[in-house]
């Protein structure tokens, strides 16, 4: 996945870079299956892989598909980078260990809800119980984002058309 | 070794940089929108990795299994997925309409464009 992330940061042709950014999905689709999150890595291989290289597609069908060279001195977004990146690491080392059951995010709602969701929601699968009945909420503010955004498209797409329309009739 | 126990924080820095440095460094703004989608991922990669309990499996419910992944970070990427597909088709509509109306999707082009145009 690394090694992938890399030749996207290295290639021009954009059409090169989507594709591998579909295959970067699907590892990390993978990667989170092996991390038991299954729900997780289902949604990931459909929506990351799939639906979003159509949309990275259809856009480089529309504004063509090579990336310029661009002069800029590459020192200092490499600069700021790695001093980031120091920096984050510095804060990962008070960080519980990976796999560790006593870390603190297992110890706040979790218990109750692999304990309980059986009795109080009834699905087997614990991450339905949740994403449907404990935090409904967030389900509902999901589909506000995405509707938002349909319709921010709708108007941005929309009515780029509606000017070139105009100006057919214009000229 | 202490220190081995947190490769997977390292990992998720690491792409997360590589996303960090396509968004500032390159020009093409469809570049600079993978540059997004990679950052992302690798949140998604930390969170996902905070909840795995090893020796535990995955978060469904069956007999003789007593140990389960923390379920509640896989609730919140499950909605951060969708959403981060809804913010870069936003992001890739806006890339269109400044195709069209730039005739390019080069920062650089951009800029040199508006300062011509004052």
């Amino acid at each position: 996945m690394a090694v992938s992330a890399i030749a996207i940061v290295r290639l021009r042709s954009l059409f090169a870079a989507v594709m591998l950014t579909s295959i970067y999905s699907l590892l990390s689709a993978s990667f989170f299956l092996t991390l038991d999150a299954v729900d997780v890595a289902f949604t990931e291989a459909a929506v990351g892989a799939g639906i979003t290289t159509v949309l990275f597609l259809s856009t480089l069908a529309l504004v063509g598909r090579h990336s310029q060279e661009s002069h800029h001195t590459r020192w200092l977004p490499l600069g700021v980078v790695t001093l980031t990146g120091a920096a984050l690491i510095y804060a990962t080392l008070d960080m519980p260990r990976f796999g560790d059951p006593a870390a603190p995010v297992h110890q706040h709602v979790a218990p109750r809800y692999i304990e309980q969701s059986a009795q109080e929601v009834g699905p087997p699968n614990i991450v339905t119980s949740v994403l449907a009945s404990y935090r409904g909420y967030d389900t509902l503010g999901e589909v506000t984002v995405v509707f938002t955004a349909a319709i921010g498209v709708m108007l941005l797409l929309g009515r780029s058309r509606k000017d070139k329309q105009d100006d057919e009739h214009e000229t | 070794m202490d220190l081995l126990g947190l490769y997977n924080y390292w990992i998720v820095i690491l792409l997360m940089m590589a996303g960090f440095y396509i968004v500032i460094s390159c020009g093409n703004l469809v570049k600079k929108i993978i540059g997004l989608n990679i950052f992302q991922t690798s949140v998604f990669i930390l969170f996902i990795s905070m909840g795995k309990v090893s020796g535990g499996t995955a978060p469904i419910l069956a007999e003789g299994i007593t140990r389960f992944s923390n379920p509640l970070p896989h609730v919140l990427i499950l909605t951060a997925i969708v959403v981060g597909v809804a913010t870069t088709s936003l992001g890739l509509a806006i890339v269109v309409r400044i195709h069209e109306t730039y005739n390019t999707v080069n920062e650089d082009e951009i800029h040199q464009q508006d300062e011509d145009a004052e």
